[in-house]
């Protein structure tokens, strides 16, 4: 067995780690939720964000975390204006059409990335990628804190914004009972596309607090996307908090799977969850069962 | 003879002149490119075929197909390297092989009743976990992969020109259209389509969805393992990235849904739209890594918004046109 101070660095790391997948599966749920979609183009997506902050830093000399203010709106009119324009008009009354909308998107993304930026590895520089500060016995690097702390902010944020607010109340409203909102004159179109543009938005500020610690390539959301399924799903399909606490969990089962069984064998772990939680948990941990 | 069968009688003389046609391209021609291309529209032609059946026939979209294809592939030349056994022999295990995997994955995931799109992820999910296996076990040669060595004879499975495999793949394309042929005509192909439409109206008068299903998932499979097998043959490499790639598994579904899902010659009009468009990209951009996969992605999108039921939808359409001004 692993020494107790390995073992809470590992699930600390987990827990940074976890926060941002949160920040990723929140705002994939929240398009689950009012559209009843999966949007399987959420990692590419978010590769888009990565390759945005990057040029950002590396072109202009903007700090990632000074980058918010312009990748988070970025990607906000990202989703309105796909929603709108594509995904929108490829539903005809089926869910799978949609889904294969956002798979044909998803391949596009990442092969026009490709083409562009080459599949080389990048990373960037800043004064703070290296330092690190002690949690007891455990040593955080400096990003990853921030990511922790970034993702909780926002995420409370979308808390605020969807309990709060008009529009959090028409989204919610639109997700409960579209017809009935229609009725009430909620332009349901535009809630649908303001639900994927926050939707995107989040993968904006995943983004940014993500690449000071970590790398983008164009093969980078295929990834995350499966991680922000399962987190999703194991955290019950449109549910928030299922899917803040499942991020943490699944950030720790695969910061401690890593450890116990190595790097790739590790990366089995969250598959074998998704697939055990999709047959036979389908409604997750905080979903009603059906 | 009623209407109906008529018709089957049509379309089975149509799939006759269809393989005599392409199986004389050979003696027409002695060019490489030719031959090439027409093989290689073929193997993509059955990866479509292979989708359609539990695609298309039976509405259970898999992200995954790639599953089969790299256990088709990978058996074909882990038998021959391992076992030594004979290519042909290998191929009949691939295929069986390939079978079972759908049998697997199906039963698992039709007995708790996944359906759109969680079945769609769960394929997916199902192929990575093989294609990190693929890279951790040792018999598969990691990511190395694995190497036929050459060896041509047709005993071998290995042809000196690329008409032999022309032939071959033409083989299983043709297999394939009898089948689909087969279902839309026979009692179990009925019982899929019902499945397919509404499952539980289907159940209602005394169909078996999850038995239909998995025998749909079992025969997708197994013509995808052909695929995969027919992969190693020619290009005698295998690695975990093509085995288990998405890309084979995109390849598949887009060729599918593009030609016309659930159509006899909707995979074939696909399979083959999609490989010029291809060639003519190739000639446009040249070799640039991924412009096929845009190409597919874009095509893809603009099926799905404009014309949901495909080439062969769009034949329908004009046809019931066609003959309804004719009456009119």
């Amino acid at each position: 067995m692993f020494d107790p101070s390995i073992l809470f660095s590992s699930v600390l790391n987990g827990l940074t780690t976890g926060a941002v997948y949160a920040l990723i599966a929140l705002g994939l749920t929240l398009i689950y939720g009012v559209l009843h979609i999966i949007n399987f183009a959420h990692g590419a997506c978010l590769m888009l964000a990565l390759y945005a902050v990057y040029f950002l830093k590396e072109r202009l000399g903007i700090d990632p975390y000074l980058a918010l203010p312009v990748v988070v709106p970025g990607m906000f009119a990202l989703g309105y204006g796909l929603q709108r324009i594509v995904i929108n008009r490829a539903g005809h009354g089926k869910d799978e059409n949609i889904l294969l909308a956002t798979l044909g998107i998803a391949i596009v993304m990442e092969n026009l990335a490709l083409i562009f930026f080459k599949s080389d590895t990048r990373n960037i520089d800043t004064a703070y990628s290296l330092s690190t500060v002690a949690i007891g016995p455990a040593m955080i690097a400096v990003p990853k804190l921030v990511a922790f702390a970034g993702a909780l902010v926002v995420s409370s944020l979308l808390f605020w914004i969807m309990g709060r607010t008009d529009l959090g109340r028409a989204i919610r409203a639109v997700a409960k009972e579209k017809e009935g909102a229609k009725l009430m004159g909620i332009d349901v179109d535009h809630v649908y596309a303001m639900s994927f543009g926050i939707g995107l938005a989040c993968l904006g500020a995943a983004a940014c607090f993500l690449l000071p610690a970590y790398y983008v390539n164009p093969q980078v959301g295929g990834g995350f996307v499966l991680v922000a399924f399962t987190i999703v799903v194991l955290g019950g399909m449109g549910s928030f908090v299922g899917a803040l606490v499942g991020g943490l969990l699944v950030g720790v089962v695969e910061s401690l799977g890593g450890l116990y069984l190595g790097e790739s064998l590790g990366q089995i772990g969250i598959f074998a969850i998704f697939i055990g939680v999709v047959l036979f948990r389908p409604e997750g941990m905080f979903g009603a069962r059906a | 003879m009623s209407e109906l069968a008529k018709q089957g009688g049509r379309q089975l003389a149509l799939i006759a002149l269809f393989a005599v046609l392409v199986a004389c391209v050979p003696l027409a021609t002695r060019s490489g490119t030719v031959l090439n291309f027409v093989m290689m529209a073929l193997y993509a032609t059955l990866l479509a075929q292979a989708w359609n059946i539990l695609g298309g026939f039976g509405g259970q979209f898999s992200f995954g197909h790639a599953l089969f294809f790299g256990t088709g592939a990978y058996i074909q030349a882990i038998a021959q390297l391992q076992g030594g056994i004979n290519a042909w022999v290998a191929l009949a295990l691939a295929i069986l092989g390939a079978a079972l995997a759908g049998l697997f994955v199906g039963a698992l995931s039709f007995r708790y009743g996944l359906k759109g799109s969680y079945f769609a992820l769960v394929t997916l999910a199902f192929a990575e976990v093989f294609r990190i296996l693929a890279l951790s076990v040792p018999f598969t040669g990691g990511g190395v992969g694995l190497m036929v060595p050459l060896r041509e004879s047709a005993a071998n499975l290995q042809f000196g020109s690329r008409s032999g495999y022309l032939w071959l793949v033409l083989g299983f394309v043709v297999a394939a259209l009898l089948l689909s042929w087969w279902l839309r005509r026979s009692r179990f192909g009925a019982y899929l389509q019902a499945v397919r439409d509404n499952e539980d109206a289907a159940r209602a008068v005394g169909v078996n969805p999850f038995r239909i299903k998995l025998a749909a998932i079992g025969l997708s499979g197994a013509f995808m393992g052909a695929a995969g097998a027919f992969y190693v043959q020619v290009f005698q490499y295998i690695d975990p990235g093509i085995a288990y790639g998405a890309s084979t598994s995109v390849e598949a579904l887009v060729a599918a849904i593009v030609g016309g899902m659930g159509t006899l010659w909707g995979p074939v009009l696909g399979a083959v739209v999609l490989h010029v468009l291809a060639d003519l990209t190739r000639n446009l951009f040249g070799e640039l890594p991924g412009i096929n996969m845009v190409i597919y992605g874009v095509v893809l999108v603009l099926i799905v918004i404009f014309l949901p039921r495909g080439i062969a939808g769009l034949g329908l359409s004009a046809r019931r046109l066609w003959k309804g001004g004719r009456h009119g």
